[in-house]
């Protein structure tokens, strides 16, 4: 099983979920989340005092799916959150050794 | 007593009264979250803690009887003889308790004007120590020399609502305690940037709202004169909102939000002074130099490095000069100033600035020194990073 964290700009949570439910993703956790990368942070002025904000407002969306389905939810999210500007963010995917449904006890693929 | 008088002013210090939550809204929003409760609490409780003294002690020596024009005497100590006619009234058409609760908001909302200068770093009850002292030792006199009979009412000077009484006696003091106090921890190398803007706004607007009773209100008559200085209140208020966004549009690049509500705020504290004496024309001029003036300000004291956190000085203490020394220029009711030839009211008006500065300044220190070598006021560093809310409350604004 691979988790695939997407994290991109908060107003393409939608159009990533769609396409994500769209391909057969079952379920997804998501998070507001605040950094920075080749975008940088921002400048903000407040009775004239200027600062320098690093961290950016992100959406992180987190996805567990079996191994030969992860390549295309990683291209499926891609295209969905591509807009071409600096700052669309990045993909990680990374092996998950065990998954457990609380409710019933299932584990491994039974319980994505 | 003048019954339809009495009903307007009562509802006059009800919107003064309403000024002191706005400020603490106004004040809330422009602190971190960690400190948005302590803040609020620096004007809210002044509506517990001045009232009482006021009553018992404040009122009379800023009304009773006058002593060598410097302070009342203590003829109306515990509101003896201060009943619900107009007995001993200051304005024969109100009962002198109307009067007095009157006067009693604007004594509230003057020392938590003083509380944004040290905002984020202030301990609590060093803070109401300091407010009870300054308000029976600075508030009580100035309210007594410009409105009691005092010295600079016998020689003429023009305040209205409070240029010099509220204004600039707090910006005075905001001055002098910014620099006693000193910076908060980190100034100049972490942001110090407002947790809750909307909030901010909300506030600036509830004192513009509440400053209508302020001035208006100042008219002690539901007259011509309270329709006189409310358009001119709103009119200066108005044109200071556009002069210091289009100001800082210029010089900043963009015109903000808090830019407006503090233009707003800086509008309504200088046609204090004059509100009651100037034209609906001469009070859009005075407002628009207001926004500039005040923004001006700000910059300078980013410039200069001392930390008056919520730019009391800024705002009403150079609001209130700038207010008070243009009523000398502008004044054409009820009093004549440099445009209709009378220079010498632009003198008093010079001396009455020069006295306030000074007296307030001077006082402000004494007390600083007293409080902070005996109950202390300054939080440690420890207590900064925690958020004064939790040091000096055990609470939080927001839980998640």
């Amino acid at each position: 099983m691979k988790k695939i964290e997407i994290i991109t700009r908060t107003f393409k949570l939608d159009e990533v979920k769609t396409a994500l439910a769209g391909i057969g993703v079952k379920g997804m956790t998501v998070g507001e989340v605040k950094g920075f990368g080749r975008q940088g942070g921002h400048k903000e002025v407040y009775r004239g005092a200027e600062y320098q904000v690093d961290f950016v407002p992100k959406i992180k969306i987190d996805v567990v799916v079996e191994d030969d389905f992860a390549a295309q939810v990683v291209e499926a999210a891609r295209k969905a959150a591509h807009t071409g500007q600096v700052g669309d963010g990045k993909i990680f995917v990374s092996p998950v050794d065990e998954v457990v449904r609380i409710r019933t006890g299932e584990t491994g693929e039974d319980a994505v | 007593m003048n019954f339809v008088d009495n009903a307007f002013i009562l509802i006059c210090a009800a919107l003064v009264m309403f000024m002191t939550p706005g400020l603490a809204l106004f004040y809330g929003g422009l602190v971190r979250s960690k400190n948005v409760l302590a803040t609020i609490m620096q004007s809210f409780i002044m509506l517990g803690l001045v009232s009482v003294l006021w009553a018992v002690v404040g009122y009379t020596l800023a009304f009773g009887t006058d002593i060598g024009g410097l302070i009342g005497g203590l003829d109306f100590a515990f509101l003896d003889g201060v009943g619900m006619d107009n007995a001993g009234s200051p304005a024969e058409n109100l009962p002198h308790l109307t009067f007095m609760i009157f006067q009693c908001m604007f004594a509230v909302i003057t020392p938590a004007l003083i509380s944004g200068a040290f905002a984020e770093r202030m301990k609590f009850p060093g803070f109401l120590v300091f407010s009870a002292l300054w308000l029976l030792l600075v508030y009580a006199p100035m309210c007594h020399w410009v409105w009691g009979g005092g010295w600079l009412d016998e020689m003429g000077a023009l305040d209205f609502a409070g240029g010099a009484v509220v204004h600039m006696s707090s910006g005075a003091a905001a001055l002098c305690c910014a620099i006693l106090i000193g910076k908060r921890k980190g100034h100049g190398s972490q942001a110090f940037i407002p947790h809750n803007l909307p909030m901010t706004i909300l506030g600036a607007g509830i004192l513009w709202f509440g400053w209508f009773g302020f001035n208006a209100g100042s008219a002690l008559a539901a007259d011509g004169l309270a329709a006189s200085a409310f358009v001119a209140t709103h009119l200066a208020t108005a044109a200071a909102a556009m002069s210091w966004i289009v100001a800082e549009w210029v010089h900043g690049g963009k015109p903000t939000t808090l830019g407006a509500a503090s233009g707003a705020v800086a509008g309504l504290v200088a046609i204090t002074p004059a509100a009651g004496f100037v034209s609906p024309m001469a009070a859009l001029v005075l407002g628009l130099g207001a926004g500039v003036i005040c923004y001006g300000g700000i910059i300078l004291k980013n410039k200069l490095g001392y930390d008056d956190a919520l730019d009391v000085v800024g705002i009403h203490g150079l609001g209130g000069t700038y207010g008070a020394l243009a009523t000398g220029v502008l004044a054409t009711i009820g009093a004549e100033g440099l445009l209709l030839g009378n220079g010498h009211q632009l003198w008093v008006q010079f001396v009455s600035v020069v006295a306030t500065w000074a007296f307030c300044f001077a006082m402000t220190f004494v007390i600083f020194k007293v409080v902070d070598a005996t109950v202390g006021l300054k939080a440690d560093d420890a207590a900064q990073d925690k958020g004064m809310d939790i040091a000096e409350h055990s609470e939080t604004g927001y839980q998640w």
